[in-house]
C-alpha cells in the first residue's frame, strides 16, 4: 500500500467523451488518479462532475474514450472482471441512496453478504466496526435510513462504501446540506479514514474548506475537459477566468485561512 | 496489491510464552476460511505475542480478528504483545478505537404479555386512524362545499387532467369488464333458465343484476384500483419530497389543492363510468342470449323496456357518488399517513386499494339493505 511507488495511476482516464443528444458534457477528457491520494473535482454547475464519476463507475456510458481502474479497462472488460473491480471500490451518493427497507447495519451488510463468504456473526461484528469507524453510534445500526438526520445518512453511506474494504471511494458532495461543523467533521472523518485504511477518495465538492482541509491535488473541469490539476496552492495562479474567481474569491480566502489554521492540510 | 497467498495461522510456545503467528493476507474475503483459527486460540501461557510479521496484507476486517483477539485474551487475564506490525500498526490502533464494543441489540419480546399489549395498541392504532378518517373526510366535504359555494375556486386545470386520468382513459377497461359481465350473465342465466323453459327471464335477470348492482359496483372496484392506487402513490410521493409541506408553508391548503380536484374528478366521472358498463353490460348480455337462447336484439329490447323499471338504474347511479367519495377521500388520506421513505408509500398504495374496495363493498351492502327495506 504505503510502500508503493509514488504517482501509481489507480484510474486513469483518457479521450473521454460524453454527450446527451446534441449537448457535449466531456470532449477528449483525460485524467489520472494516484493511488492513495485524495482528489478533488470542482468545476461550475453543468460541467459534468458527477457525470464524470458516474462514467467511471460505470452508470453512465460513454460515446468514446478508455478508462481503466486498477489496471482493468472497465468499459470492455468481461463482466465477471467488471465484477471484481466493483467490489474494489466504494461509492457513496450525495443524499446516501441507502436501500430505505433496510436498516443501516444491513445496508451495510448488503455487499458483504453479495460478494463475501462470511459467517453471519462476523458480517455483523464487521458492519458494526464500519458504522463505529463512520463516527455513527451503535444505536443508529438499528434504525431505517429514514429515521436518520442528514448528516447520519452520509455517514451511513460512506460506513456501507467501506464495506468490502475497497481500494478506492467515490465520494459525491459529500459535505453538500450538512452544517460547518458536520461538514468539518466530515472532512477530518474522510481524511482519517484515507490515511489509517490507505483508500485513495475520489471525491465531487464544492466545499473549499474540504478541499484545503483534505485534498492532496485539484481537478478543475472546465471547457469539457480536466482544465488544470494540481495541489490547491498552484490554483490561484490559472489564468481562467472561472478559476481565478473561484480560488481568489473571498469564500476561498477564508477557507484558507482556516485549512491551514487547523493544520488537517493533507499536503 | 502484492501476490495474495491465503492467511495461516500458527501457534507455538517460544521461552515460556505463546507465540501466535499470522501469515499471509489477513483480507476480508479470506476471513471465513480463518475465523475458527482465530477462535480456537486460548490462552495457554500467561504472556501471548501476537506477531504479524509474515503479514502481507491487511484489511479492516483482518485487524479487526487480531484486535478481537487480544481483547479476548486480556480479558482471560494473558498479557499479550504485538510485534512485527509496522505499517500495519496505525490500521489496527484505529480499529482497536473504533470497536463498537458490545452491541445493545435489545432482542424483541415475544412473551404472552407483549402478544395482548400488542392486540391494544392496534385496537387503539386502530381507533385513531378511522377518526383520522373522518376527520379527513370532514376536510374534504369542507372544501367539496366551498367549491359549490365559490365556483370561481375550481382549479380547472387539475380537475380536468384528473377527469381525463380517471374517467376518460378508463372506459376502455371499463367496456370491455362491462361486456364480459353481460356475457357471463347471459350465459350462466341461460344454462339455468333453460331447465325451466323460462329463457325469455335471461333479459330481467340480465337487466336488473347489471343496473342495480354488477355495473357500478364493479366499476367502483376497478376504478378503486386503478385511480385510488394513482392517488395514494402519487400524492403520497409528494409527501416524501415535503411538496405537501412546502405548501403549507406557501398558504396553501393542501386538501383543497390535491384532493378536492381528484375527489370531484372522481364524483363525476364515476357516475359516468358505471353508466358506460352498464350500456356494455346489457349489450354483452343481448348479444349472449341471441347466441345461446335466440332471443334476439329485438325481443331483448322490448322485454328490457317493459319489464325493467327505470327505478332499477336509479337505485345504481345513486350509489355512484358514494362509491367514489369513499374511493378518493380513502386514497388521499392514506398518502397524507406517508412517512419518510418509499416503502411507506408502498404500503399505503397497498391498504389504499385494499381499505378501498373494501369500503366500496361494504357500503354496498348497506345501500341493499336500505333499498330493501325501503321496498324499491
Amino acid at each position: 500500500m504505503s510502500d508503493t511507488p509514488q504517482r501509481d495511476a489507480i484510474i486513469k482516464v483518457r479521450g473521454l467523451r460524453n454527450q446527451f443528444g446534441p449537448q457535449v458534457v466531456h470532449d477528449n477528457l483525460d485524467l489520472d488518479v494516484w493511488r492513495g491520494e485524495v482528489l478533488g473535482i470542482v468545476g461550475g454547475s453543468g460541467t459534468g462532475k458527477s457525470v464524470l464519476l458516474r462514467t467511471i463507475v460505470g452508470l453512465n456510458k460513454p460515446a468514446a474514450g478508455t478508462i481503466e481502474v486498477l489496471g482493468t479497462n472497465v468499459l470492455t472488460a468481461p463482466e465477471e472482471e467488471r465484477r471484481k473491480v466493483e467490489t474494489r471500490w466504494g461509492v457513496a451518493f450525495q443524499d446516501g441512496a441507502l436501500f430505505s427497507s433496510l436498516t443501516v447495519l444491513q445496508n451495510v451488510m448488503a455487499p458483504m453478504r453479495e460478494h463475501l463468504k462470511l459467517s453471519t456473526n462476523l458480517m455483523k461484528e464487521l458492519g458494526a466496526l464500519k458504522i463505529s469507524l463512520v463516527g455513527l453510534p451503535q444505536l443508529a445500526c438499528d434504525k431505517l435510513p429514514s429515521e436518520l438526520s442528514g448528516g447520519m445518512r452520509k455517514r451511513a453511506a460512506l460506513a456501507r462504501a467501506l464495506a468490502l474494504d475497497p481500494q478506492i471511494v467515490f465520494l459525491d458532495e459529500p459535505t453538500a446540506g450538512l452544517d460547518p461543523v458536520g461538514a468539518a467533521a466530515y472532512d477530518d472523518l474522510i481524511g482519517e479514514l484515507q490515511r489509517s485504511l490507505g483508500i485513495t477518495v475520489f471525491m465531487v465538492t464544492h466545499d473549499l474548506d474540504s478541499l484545503y482541509a483534505i485534498c492532496d491535488r485539484i481537478a478543475v473541469l472546465a471547457e469539457k475537459r480536466v482544465l488544470v490539476e494540481g495541489p490547491i496552492e498552484t490554483m490561484t495562479d490559472v489564468d481562467h477566468p472561472w478559476v481565478q474567481e473561484y480560488f481568489t474569491g473571498p469564500r476561498a480566502r477564508a477557507a484558507q485561512v482556516k485549512g491551514t489554521g487547523n493544520g488537517t492540510g493533507g499536503t | 496489491m502484492s501476490v495474495q497467498a491465503a492467511p495461516q495461522l500458527r501457534v507455538h510456545s517460544q521461552d515460556g510464552r505463546a507465540v501466535v503467528q499470522i501469515s499471509g493476507a489477513l483480507l476480508t474475503e479470506y476471513l471465513a476460511d480463518i475465523e475458527a483459527d482465530f477462535a480456537g486460540v486460548s490462552q495457554a501461557e500467561a504472556r501471548v505475542q501476537i506477531d504479524l510479521e509474515p503479514l502481507l496484507a491487511f484489511d479492516t476486517g483482518g485487524a479487526w480478528l487480531v484486535s478481537q483477539l487480544r481483547a479476548r485474551l486480556q480479558a482471560a487475564g494473558a498479557e499479550v504483545q504485538i510485534t512485527g506490525a509496522g505499517e500495519h500498526l496505525a490500521l489496527l490502533e484505529t480499529v482497536t478505537t473504533a470497536s463498537p464494543g458490545e452491541t445493545p441489540h435489545e432482542p424483541p419480546e415475544h412473551g404472552r404479555l407483549e402478544w395482548v399489549a400488542n392486540i391494544g395498541r392496534r385496537l387503539v392504532s386502530g381507533w385513531h386512524d378511522a377518526l383520522s378518517l373522518v376527520s379527513f373526510l370532514g376536510q374534504t366535504l369542507v372544501g367539496l362545499a366551498d367549491i359549490f359555494v365559490r365556483p370561481h375556486k375550481v382549479r380547472w386545470a387539475s380537475l380536468v387532467t384528473h377527469m381525463q386520468d380517471v374517467g376518460f382513459n378508463a372506459v376502455p377497461i371499463i367496456a370491455l369488464m362491462g361486456f364480459l359481465i353481460g356475457v357471463v350473465l347471459g350465459f350462466q342465466g341461460a344454462s339455468q333458465l333453460q331447465q325451466f323453459g323460462a329463457e325469455v327471464f335471461v333479459v330481467e335477470l340480465i337487466g336488473i343484476s347489471v343496473l342495480r348492482e354488477l355495473g357500478i359496483l364493479l366499476t367502483a372496484i376497478i376504478v378503486a384500483g386503478r385511480s385510488g392506487s394513482a392517488f395514494t402513490a402519487s400524492v403520497g410521493s409528494m409527501k416524501v419530497q415535503q411538496e405537501i409541506d412546502a405548501m403549507q408553508t406557501l398558504g396553501l391548503d393542501p386538501v383543497r389543492v390535491l384532493v378536492v380536484p381528484r375527489v370531484l374528478a372522481l364524483l363525476i366521472m364515476l357516475p359516468l363510468l358505471g353508466f358506460v358498463a352498464n350500456l356494455f353490460g346489457l349489450f354483452g348480455g343481448a348479444l349472449m342470449s341471441w347466441v345461446s337462447l335466440d332471443v334476439n336484439p329485438g325481443m331483448f329490447l322490448t322485454r328490457l323496456h317493459d319489464n325493467i323499471a327505470v327505478k332499477h338504474l336509479l337505485v345504481g347511479m345513486v350509489k355512484a357518488p358514494f362509491f367514489a367519495l369513499v374511493i378518493g377521500v380513502v386514497a388521499c388520506w392514506q398518502a397524507f399517513q406517508v412517512k419518510g421513505s418509499s416503502t411507506s408509500v408502498g404500503q399505503r398504495t397497498t391498504s389504499s386499494v385494499v381499505q378501498g374496495i373494501f369500503l366500496v363493498i361494504a357500503l354496498d351492502a348497506l345501500f341493499s339493505i336500505f333499498f330493501a327495506q325501503l321496498g324499491v
